[in-house]
């Protein structure tokens, strides 16, 4: 792989939040900034994660192994752009107000789901580094950081439970969902199958 | 003698610019007036001018506007605020489609029709609905149900003066309100995130309360039609989407009439949807509204601040089951 590939990657996966800057100086975000910024950085969020999602599917069909030196980076960026969403809700939308934040995840089931997803991630993004897979080893590793799929499935039932009306959106994000994770079902029952008639 | 007579077409010598001179001079001009103006005007060099809008033809001065009762103190949202983020889903499920989309919506001719229990139903032109009143500012606090909020100029008539000149009868109740449906003008409509036509109602004596107004303009300017051109109705201490838009059908009955949203969600919209801080939403907190051009939140007050002159509506009803 050449040399510049990684940190062009690098500098795309930041475009998103370079554009949310302009967006704020340009006055871009409308009448109500805070809810439109949060709606950006939930759906980069959710966007990410498909993304890190389809690096395995993509290199096992185009036979590039390689890819996978992209599957951390871009796994990361996904919990980067999940934090912002995050922080933008307690910060911008809430205001520390906790007992109001509280109130939202015990009683309103879409940020329940959200912070459910924000949660698990937390574990992920702390042993992404190569002295942690070490330290758990491959096989544990790999066993936690399936998890990245309950995340993804949480993060689209969260975009679809708050829209109101007309949830084209949201069933785009699924269908996607539902293929990269089908992949992976369909992948793990072959193989199954193909080591039970070895045996 | 010669005597030269001067013909209006002819140049007199102290017109003649060289074409040089008026080049510098036009440059000088201009450099003058954008240094001029970003001294009076600080941030005006900021990226959004650039491509700052021209004044928009459409924005016509409504005559005779009165100043009319109830209305707060509260500073106004700014025109582009209230212009430009719109629950109107016929024309988009985005804040911003309304504007964009609703461009060329055609609300002239405009013919609203009253029907049911009256004694003088029939349908009416925009023009002579209007014409007997006098048009009222009025500025409200809007509360809409996704826990933000604005302070909006109306300009409007009460609802209860219209209503009496059709002279409703014994029989009516319920005051049922029909949104014009057409898909080829209402992008909207063409998918079915709502139940089209939207309907919306409200109880006989709501309807009547000297609150509740049949809107036609804001800021002293025609409706802009992403707000509900050319007639919509406001009902300032119930959530927003109760204040339904560009109407043409108002038909009194007796029986209590659907609304859009309470079809949609029955669990989350109810009949009333009056704004009620103690009523939890399963989507949105209701205790707390984001005024638009604020950063923090700020409590939100029984009946939108209205209590005084609406909560007798109530007496003796209970709200959180009737929400």
């Amino acid at each position: 792989m050449r040399w510049y590939i990684k940190p062009l990657v690098f500098t795309l996966c930041l475009v998103p939040l370079a554009w949310l800057g302009w967006l704020w100086w340009d006055g871009g975000l409308g009448a109500n900034p805070i809810e439109a910024n949060n709606r950006y950085l939930g759906g980069w969020s959710l966007r990410f994660l498909l993304f890190a999602l389809a690096v395995t599917p993509l290199r096992e069909l185009l036979g590039q192994p390689a890819l996978v030196k992209f599957r951390r980076m871009i796994g990361l960026f996904a919990f980067f752009y999940i934090t912002l969403h995050w922080t933008s809700y307690i910060v911008f939308d809430q205001f520390f107000d906790w007992i109001e934040i509280w109130k939202d995840i015990t009683k309103r089931w879409y940020i329940t789901v959200g912070m459910f997803a924000f949660l698990i991630l937390i574990p992920l993004a702390a042993t992404s580094t190569k002295g942690m897979i070490k330290r758990l080893g491959s096989a544990r590793w790999n066993k936690l950081h399936r998890l990245v799929y309950l995340a993804g499935i949480a993060g689209v039932f969260h975009f679809y439970m708050i829209i109101k009306a007309d949830f084209r959106e949201p069933i785009v994000y699924g269908t996607i969902l539902a293929v990269l994770l089908g992949y992976r079902v369909v992948l793990t029952v072959k193989r199954k199958r193909q080591r039970g008639q070895r045996a | 003698m010669l005597i030269k007579t001067r013909k209006s077409s002819d140049v007199q010598s102290s017109e003649i610019t060289l074409k040089s001179v008026f080049l510098e001079r036009r440059k000088f001009m201009k450099t003058a007036a954008v240094a001029g103006a970003s001294i009076a005007v600080p941030g005006l060099l900021t990226p959004q001018s650039v491509f700052a809008a021209k004044p928009d033809p459409k924005r016509v001065k409504l005559p005779g506007v009165i100043k009319g009762p109830f209305s707060t103190k509260e500073a106004p949202n700014s025109y582009d605020d209230i212009t430009s983020y719109n629950n109107f889903y016929e024309f988009g499920t985005g804040k911003r489609d309304p504007k964009r989309r609703a461009k060329k919506f055609k609300t002239q001719p405009w013919t609203v029709k009253i029907e049911g229990d009256v004694g003088k139903p029939g349908a009416i032109g925009f023009e002579d609905l209007i014409k007997p009143h006098k048009l009222e500012e009025r500025v409200y606090r809007f509360r809409c149900v996704e826990a933000w909020s604005m302070v909006v100029p109306w300009v409007g008539i009460p609802l209860a003066d219209v209503l009496k000149r059709f002279e409703p009868t014994g029989n009516a109740k319920f005051v049922a309100f029909e949104t014009l449906h057409d898909p080829k003008q209402m992008p909207g409509q063409k998918r079915n995130s709502l139940d089209w036509p939207y309907v919306e109602g409200l109880r006989m004596d709501e309807a009547m309360h000297p609150l509740t107004l049949l809107a036609v303009g804001l800021y002293g300017e025609v409706m802009p039609n992403q707000n509900g051109a050319p007639i919509r109705l406001i009902v300032p201490w119930k959530y927003g989407f109760k204040s339904i838009k560009s109407i043409v059908k108002i038909k009194l009955q007796e029986k209590m009439p659907p609304t859009s949203w309470n079809q949609q969600a029955p669990r989350e919209y109810g009949f009333y949807s009056n704004v009620n801080p103690e009523v939890n939403h399963p989507r949105w907190s209701q205790s707390k509204e984001r005024r638009l051009g604020k950063f923090l939140k700020q409590k939100t007050p029984m009946l939108n601040g209205y209590a005084d002159e609406v909560a007798s509506l109530y007496a003796g009803m209970d709200m959180k089951k009737n929400f």
